[in-house]
């Protein structure tokens, strides 16, 4: 190679850089909005990985437009073309580069897993592996709010806050403080997702799984379920709420004031009506579960972000 | 090999059911294995029509946020058997049918090892086809478990019925497992027992490599899925309690059985797919396939990864960090044989001669898209992410760019290459391009918003959604519209030049490999004589020859005369 076949290649590699590390700062506005210390962790890492990612996805395009474009054959040239049936030392560049590029990447994934800790500390590793250090310097709330009870069924959230007496279909909770669920099922598989949060886990029936992660900003959010759950799985939905400290105290004792009432329930109140309409067009499903009795409830008329 | 010569009957003269000018043999229980392989692929593209027509009523559905084309119950049972009928019987049945009809004729034998056995296992395929289409017609509806089928929803069973849509479809699982291990078995034994005299394993075409290392994943993991079935259809039918928890049964135990095999299986699907790609780059840009035996040794080993990764599918579910975390990493390190392919076709095309016919700008178009999902598919392994986009839209357009985009164009590009062989007519290339555009651009426009849909949050499988997404969902849907209408163009392609496309010479791409150097078609038991393989398979570029014999033709002093009965 020439020095000026060089100076073109590493030109081109600059521009794929600058153009990879734009893209990587554009995945940041592809996300729901950060209200959540893990979510900020998660944001970082995917856009580091579409940094990368964008490089080797704009440099291998790159090349094959290239050939695509200039290295056709003439319309009656019937010659092959050269006999290259490989290159020891570019083969060994291309194996060693990618193990080193996803070492890298597993090695980021497995800090912010850690540092998200969602499940709380991971257990150790069998084989006598030890973990990273517990206790990660920036968990961003010491403090930790008293657990809260979350029941899923087909096809409702409930939300259950013992301390202080509160049932409701709403999720609040206090701001910078270290949310502590414990996530069960009544029925079958269903999943608690806060994409707000980027947190999400599996909620199984026959289990309780202490689930864990920190707000860090206060408004309205969306909760899905996110484990295929049956006919009204799409409507089993519901709102988080992140405030204050002394509003989310104030919202506590105006709830708990409150006699319960049936929530607002998509599923149950959709299923009646199919079910007094006389034509059904769909099949037989598995009945909803009543509206919830609740102290305070979500309505969907109500905005999130 | 050389047990093969054995029984090297000569090739009768005589007419017989299986001529290549018989139409009537499709329909038959044929056992020549070309025969077989057609039969397969065009029986499983008639599901692709089907199943792609389920989808387009899903589209449908989401071109609007609320419920309102169908009832709940009727998407959720589209989307199941829109997963079902594309996975058991489109994406198997067509590789099946690549491979039945590839394989002998590249390795030089005349038939598969278990002629019978072959047929055997092609003739399940409409069997379970049509229990999964009656399903619909059960009272209850087909089964709206989704293809995972996981606990408890698969074991809810509202109409209270014995025979309903949950059981029909383990039921028809359970079939194509079987018909899937038949298949495995002769397949893995033909190309270690029967490949032509001189064919190393390095002289071996890399499709062939390929299928080898999916059907030895076939043998490995079925059995896992086969046992997961079983179990779960006891719990639906006699009230076992394996999966269910409300008798102490774990449903996260299913999860494990059903991804053992189910994540292995999509490389079960992907592999060959590799192989058709190594096939055609070399030949359409006159090269030979760059690095040909680390391409072919790295199926071997993506194979022996594929069974340790499964728990990707379940970083969301009821494991444990220490479980997240061990197979984060086992899932990055199978990107790296995969890599190593991808530059190697890149390197294959680069400085060649390139001749842009539909095969190859299918299979330009089928490795530019495996790309971009390889790409999302390291994230995807990237545990803390994956817990956002877990089953969202995410991973719906992920996987989709893997196998509408890269197995969907890489058969279209298999189909284009090998036509003129398979039929003896060549196709009209004008309409090939039009349908290769048309997929191109419908794949990229229905899949690539589901990226941004799955970012901000729309989980997977709902009837109904927030307005919020609305928009791209509207793009997705034009995309799918379109993906519909691209299949036009290929089907009026293929029965007219079928009918009276102009005749194909032997080799019309001047390819190299052995299927080229018989007839198009090629004869009842392929070869006149076995050939003799002296030369690597991608001699491009150099004057060696492939064989030492004339394959095509008798041997004027023909030794084995003489035993021939």
């Amino acid at each position: 190679m020439n020095r000026r076949t060089i100076g073109v290649l590493v030109g081109l590699a600059i521009a794929d850089l600058l153009a990879s590390l734009w893209i990587g700062q554009q995945a940041y506005t592809w996300m729901p909005p950060q209200a959540s210390a893990e979510s900020v962790l998660v944001d970082n890492l995917f856009s580091f990985m579409t940094t990368l990612g964008s490089f080797i996805f704009l440099g291998v395009m790159g090349t094959l437009l290239y050939a695509i474009l200039f290295q056709r054959a003439a319309k009656y040239d019937a010659s092959d073309g050269p006999n290259i049936e490989g290159n020891v030392k570019l083969e060994v560049v291309w194996t060693t580069i990618p193990i080193l590029l996803v070492i890298w990447i597993a090695t980021v994934s497995y800090q912010t897993y850690d540092r998200m800790s969602i499940l709380g500390p991971m257990e150790p590793l069998p084989m006598g592996m030890a973990t990273a250090e517990a206790a990660p310097t920036d968990r961003a709330a010491s403090v930790t709010s008293p657990p809260i009870q979350v029941f899923a069924r087909q096809w409702a959230w409930e939300f259950h806050y013992p301390e202080a007496g509160v049932r409701s279909t709403e999720l609040h909770l206090p701001v910078n403080q270290r949310a502590q669920l414990v996530l069960s099922s009544e029925d079958v598989l269903h999943g608690f997702f806060v994409p707000a949060f980027r947190v999400k886990q599996d909620v199984v029936p026959g289990r309780e799984i202490n689930f864990e992660f920190t707000p860090i900003r206060e408004g309205r959010y969306r909760l899905r379920d996110s484990e295929y759950s049956g006919t009204y799985f799409a409507a089993n939905q519901t709102n988080v709420v992140v405030e204050s400290s002394e509003d989310y105290q104030d919202w506590l004792a105006m709830a708990a004031a409150r006699s319960p009432f049936p929530a607002e329930n998509v599923a149950f109140e959709a299923f009646n009506q199919t079910d007094a309409s006389a034509i059904g067009l769909g099949w037989k499903t598995v009945e909803p579960a009543p509206a919830p009795l609740v102290n305070f409830a979500s309505s969907e008329e109500d905005t999130y972000e | 090999m050389s047990n093969a010569t054995l029984e090297a009957v000569s090739p009768s003269l005589q007419p017989q059911p299986g001529a290549p000018d018989n139409w009537r043999r499709f329909f038959s229980f044929s056992t020549d294995h070309k025969v077989i392989g057609i039969q397969y692929i065009v029986t499983a593209f008639i599901f692709f029509l089907f199943g792609g027509l389920l989808a387009m009523v899903m589209r449908g559905e989401l071109i609007t946020p609320e419920a309102d084309l169908v009832d709940r119950t009727v998407y959720n049972g589209l989307f199941t058997m829109h997963g079902t009928i594309m996975l058991f019987m489109w994406t198997f049945p067509m590789l099946n049918g690549l491979a039945n009809y590839l394989v002998p004729l590249q390795i030089g034998a005349r038939d598969m090892a278990f002629p019978r056995l072959n047929a055997a296992a092609f003739w399940m395929v409409p069997v379970f086809g049509v229990i999964l289409t009656l399903s619909f017609f059960v009272p209850g509806g087909p089964s709206q478990s989704g293809w995972w089928a996981y606990p408890p929803v698969s074991l809810q069973n509202p109409t209270g019925n014995l025979i309903n849509g949950q059981s029909l479809w383990l039921l028809a699982v359970a079939l194509s497992g079987v018909s899937s291990i038949m298949g495995a078995v002769n397949i893995v034994t033909t190309i270690f027992r029967m490949r032509a005299p001189g064919m190393g394993w390095f002289k071996m075409p890399a499709f062939c490599w390929t299928v080898l290392s999916a059907q030895m994943i076939q043998l490995v993991g079925l059995p896992a899925l086969t046992a997961g079935a079983v179990t779960l259809l006891l719990d639906l039918t006699v009230g076992t309690s394996f999966f269910n928890p409300e008798l102490g049964g774990d449903p996260v135990l299913y999860q494990h059985f059903f991804w053992f095999y189910s994540h292995p299986a999509v490389y079960v699907i992907i592999l060959p797919i590799f192989g058709v790609f190594s096939e055609i780059f070399p030949v359409y840009a006159r090269k030979p396939l760059f690095g040909y035996r680390v391409v072919a040794v790295s199926s071997l080993i993506i194979t022996g990864l594929s069974l340790i990764v499964w728990v990707h599918h379940m970083f969301a579910s009821g494991t444990p960090g220490w479980m997240r975390m061990l197979f984060m990493f086992t899932t990055m390190a199978i990107s790296v044989p995969t890599g190593i392919k991808v530059f190697a076709w890149v390197a294959t095309i680069w400085g060649g001669k390139l001749r842009l016919n539909t095969a190859m700008l299918f299979a330009l178009g089928g490795l530019s898209t495996f790309l971009f999902a390889g790409i999302t598919g390291i994230m995807l392994a990237s545990a803390p992410f994956d817990i956002h986009v877990n089953n969202t839209y995410f991973v719906v357009g992920h996987f989709h760019y893997v196998i509408n985009g890269a197995v969907v164009m890489g058969f279209y590009a298999a189909i284009y290459h090998w036509f003129p062989k398979m039929t003896g007519r060549m196709y009209y290339e004008g309409l090939g391009k039009l349908h290769c555009a048309l997929t191109f651009i419908g794949i990229n426009l229905i899949f690539l918003p589901m990226h941004p849909l799955g970012l901000m949050g729309m989980p997977r499988r709902v009837a109904s959604y927030d307005p919020e997404f609305a928009f791209w969902n509207v793009l997705a849907s034009l995309g799918g519209f379109l993906l519909g209408v691209s299949t036009l163009p290929f089907i009026l392609n293929m029965l007219s030049s079928w009918a009276q496309g102009k005749q194909a010479p032997d080799n019309p791409w001047r390819a190299i490999g052995l299927e080229w150097l018989v007839s198009s078609p090629p004869p009842h038991e392929n070869f006149e004589q076995l050939p003799i393989v002296v030369s690597a398979p991608y001699g491009y570029g150099s004057d060696e020859p492939l064989v030492a014999n004339d394959p095509a033709h008798k041997p004027t002093h023909d030794l084995t005369e003489g035993v021939s009965p």
